[in-house]
């Protein structure tokens, strides 16, 4: 009876006892360097290297690569037990059929057949001593939470969401749990769902921590071999890690792949060490989250306050009914028209987000009149890259965009826009993300945001609440400080 | 039912014949399947290269027209990146199930052209080393989906993958098959891409020498 519960609990939160014992491996001075490379890592058979089969022979566990279970199977390289995504094919002459795994599968195919060879002993990484090189000074709601950052991060075995808002300097707030980290010896990964985060902050941690190996892994990145320390990477390369790190920091942990790819939360929990300190960072907690926190399961630590001290501008609302018949007829809704006019020549950008690509295309075609410099970017226009850069550059004064732009990218001083705010793909996470483009920088903190919507939805109330909250919550610090 | 290549779910237009259960021989949503791009007239009534009139195409005058030991080959799809993409996955990543993604269009297109010859049909072999890399024949599932008997008839020497090859030192390799066994029947030979002809073409030299009289080809692709 016990057995059957147990197994109706591996379903829902999968057992990871398959991974053997962390033990400190017997590792002669030569073999230093490659325990690093092999360490915390799953390998096909053929990916394994032949020049150091002595070593493999004598240090790694041979583990099978799917598990049978009476519900189902799974694949332990991706958490997948989905029925639809294993599939049968021949094996040997012999007309045998063998099981494989095919939501993994562009990382070789994984079967019945093909055992996982793992390398998981508790290797000794450098001691690094005053790692962190970064002048500059944490405001005071910033020091707060990397105080509890570092806390979390010197002792392991716990967790931590840190909800900041857009803006609040997340990425500096980490960087004296980082030292401490790597002053104690220990393997980091700061994982994201996407990959130009990981791009963009690779020159901002070398600068700030020059003595320490840094690589950065996703999809098509130059390095593909992980030795380093220090490991920046997109959630779905963790899909090749098992307990390699004693530190994990989830950065954007509500973006998108992550919350909807049950396969990333399985990957993150395997690639972290069982003694590891988890850090969640995030400005928009999804409601799972949401739940965690008020059931006080998860800690959590607020940061409300963006780092020059002005609250977020708060989006305001724009009814306007003949929106969508109005863009059929290929005219500017009189409202925004209305707005566009009152707004006159001000020296702030102007950043107008669009539900669909087509409509992109649209709204850049009507303004165009109105706007001498005015652009369109989507996920798979081939110069958004150049055009993002041309318009942080102002040589572009107003810039059409579909959602691709709602988080990680910072433009000094801009008025931001919905067109049709109540569309599906603007869920509330994104709505705040989008206000938070606004008023970023200290010379100019305020922005106007403005949702032109048919019918206000939850979403838009959501975000407006949660932003209002989280001013709240700052402008109560910031008395009690005075 | 989950499409099998996007797997997003679907639903398929509903007939008596899917009324109580969905038809597992067409696992494809819509979306995916309106990406591949059907080869339309005017082709090479030889190879099925699209051209801008009915006519042998310059390759296959090349192969000596009336001459030729190929009597036809018969594609079905043209390359484009959608294709490329499947492709990669089922042969290269080695996803067997998306094979199934060509079984109703491959069955359609046998029954339309070869129906009544009384063939057997010969999946391009591949090399042992191959074979031993990528667990499965791609031309043998291919062959599996038509209705007639399959012969294990060539085996393959193991060489340089064809499609890390240039168009001469393609048209100039040595025959890479062997035959292992007799057959009389006319053939037809399955395979997954039709470039410029000259693997079928080796395949088909070794079967004419040996008597058969009748070598048809069945390809996926033609590029």
């Amino acid at each position: 009876m016990n057995k059957f519960i147990s197994s109706i609990h591996d379903y829902f939160s999968p057992d990871l006892s398959w991974i053997p014992q962390q033990t400190i491996p017997q590792v002669t001075h030569v073999e230093k360097p490659l325990s690093h490379l092999l360490s915390g890592k799953l390998f096909l058979p053929y990916e394994l290297p032949e020049e150091s089969l002595s070593f493999i022979n004598a240090h790694f566990t041979k583990v099978p690569a799917i598990e049978k279970h009476w519900w189902g199977y799974r694949c332990r390289r991706c958490g997948n037990q989905k029925k639809y995504l294993f599939a049968y094919m021949p094996c040997g002459d012999q007309g045998k059929k063998c099981l494989y795994c095919r939501k993994c599968i562009v990382m070789g195919r994984v079967s019945e057949c093909t055992p996982l060879y793992l390398f998981v002993p508790s290797v000794q990484w450098e001691k690094v001593k005053e790692a962190c090189v970064w002048k500059g000074r944490l405001t005071s709601f910033q020091a707060d939470a990397a105080e509890k950052i570092n806390e979390v991060m010197a002792k392991g075995s716990a967790r931590l969401l840190v909800w900041a808002v857009c803006g609040a300097g997340k990425t500096e707030m980490i960087f004296p749990g980082l030292a401490t980290a790597f002053a104690q010896g220990k393997r980091v990964c700061l994982a994201t769902p996407r990959t130009d985060v990981v791009r963009e902050l690779l020159p901002r941690f070398e600068s700030a921590f020059p003595n320490v190996k840094i690589q950065a892994l996703f999809g098509d990145s130059p390095v593909k071999q992980a030795d380093a320390q220090f490991i920046l990477a997109t959630t779905h390369q963790l899909l090749r890690f098992a307990r390699a790190f004693d530190v994990m920091v989830i950065d954007e942990v509500d973006a998108f792949p992550y919350h909807a790819d049950v396969s990333l939360p399985f990957a993150t929990r395997r690639a972290a060490k069982e003694t590891a300190g988890i850090i969640y960072l995030t400005a928009t907690p999804r409601p799972k989250q949401l739940k965690e926190i008020d059931s006080k399961k998860l800690p959590t630590v607020f940061v409300p306050r963006r780092f020059h001290g002005h609250p977020l501008p708060v989006p305001s609302f724009v009814g306007c009914f003949n929106l969508r018949s109005s863009l059929k007829q290929e005219r500017l809704p009189e409202k925004v028209k209305a707005w566009l006019d009152k707004r006159g020549v001000v020296t702030r950008q102007l950043l107008i987000f669009v539900p669909t690509i087509s409509d992109a295309a649209l709204v850049e075609r009507l303004l165009h009149a109105t706007f001498s410099s005015i652009t369109a970017v989507h996920a798979s226009d081939p110069d958004r890259k150049e055009k993002i850069e041309l318009f942080r550059n102002k040589v572009y004064e107003v810039l059409v965009t579909t959602t691709i732009l709602e988080r990680g990218v910072t433009f000094p001083s801009v008025d931001v826009i919905i067109l049709d705010s109540g569309h599906t793909v603007f869920d509330q996470a994104a709505l705040v993300q989008i206000a938070g483009r606004a008023g970023r920088s200290p010379t100019d903190p305020h922005g106007e945001v403005v949702f032109f919507h048919q019918g206000k939805t939850d979403a838009m109330e959501g975000a407006v609440e949660m932003i209002k909250r989280m001013n709240k919550r700052g402008r109560k610090i910031v008395d009690a400080l005075h | 039912m989950h499409c099998i290549n996007c797997h997003e779910v679907f639903m398929q237009q509903t007939f008596w014949s899917n009324l109580f259960l969905p038809d597992k021989r067409n696992p494809v949503c819509d979306d995916c399947r309106n990406k591949l791009i059907f080869l339309t007239e005017p082709v090479c009534p030889k190879c099925c290269r699209p051209m801008d009139k009915p006519d042998l195409c310059l390759d296959c005058q090349s192969w000596g027209g009336n001459s030729d030991i190929l009597n036809k080959n018969i594609s079905i799809f043209s390359y484009n990146q959608a294709i490329k993409d499947i492709i990669n996955r089922w042969k290269y990543r080695g996803d067997y199930l998306l094979g199934k993604v060509f079984q109703y269009e491959l069955a359609r297109v046998f029954n339309q052209h070869y129906k009544n010859l009384e063939a057997v049909a010969i999946p391009i072999p591949l090399s042992k080393e191959r074979m031993l890399e990528r667990g499965f024949n791609q031309a043998e599932s291919l062959a599996g989906f038509l209705d007639i008997p399959m012969v294990h008839a060539l085996t393959r020497i193991h060489s340089e993958k064809q499609s890390k090859k240039s168009r001469t030192e393609r048209v100039t390799a040595q025959n890479p098959f062997r035959l292992t066994r007799s057959v009389i029947s006319p053939v037809i030979l399955v395979d997954d891409i039709y470039t410029t002809g000259t693997t079928i073409r080796h395949a088909a030299s070794l079967l004419k020498e040996a008597g058969v009289k009748e070598v048809y080809a069945l390809t996926l692709i033609r590029s």
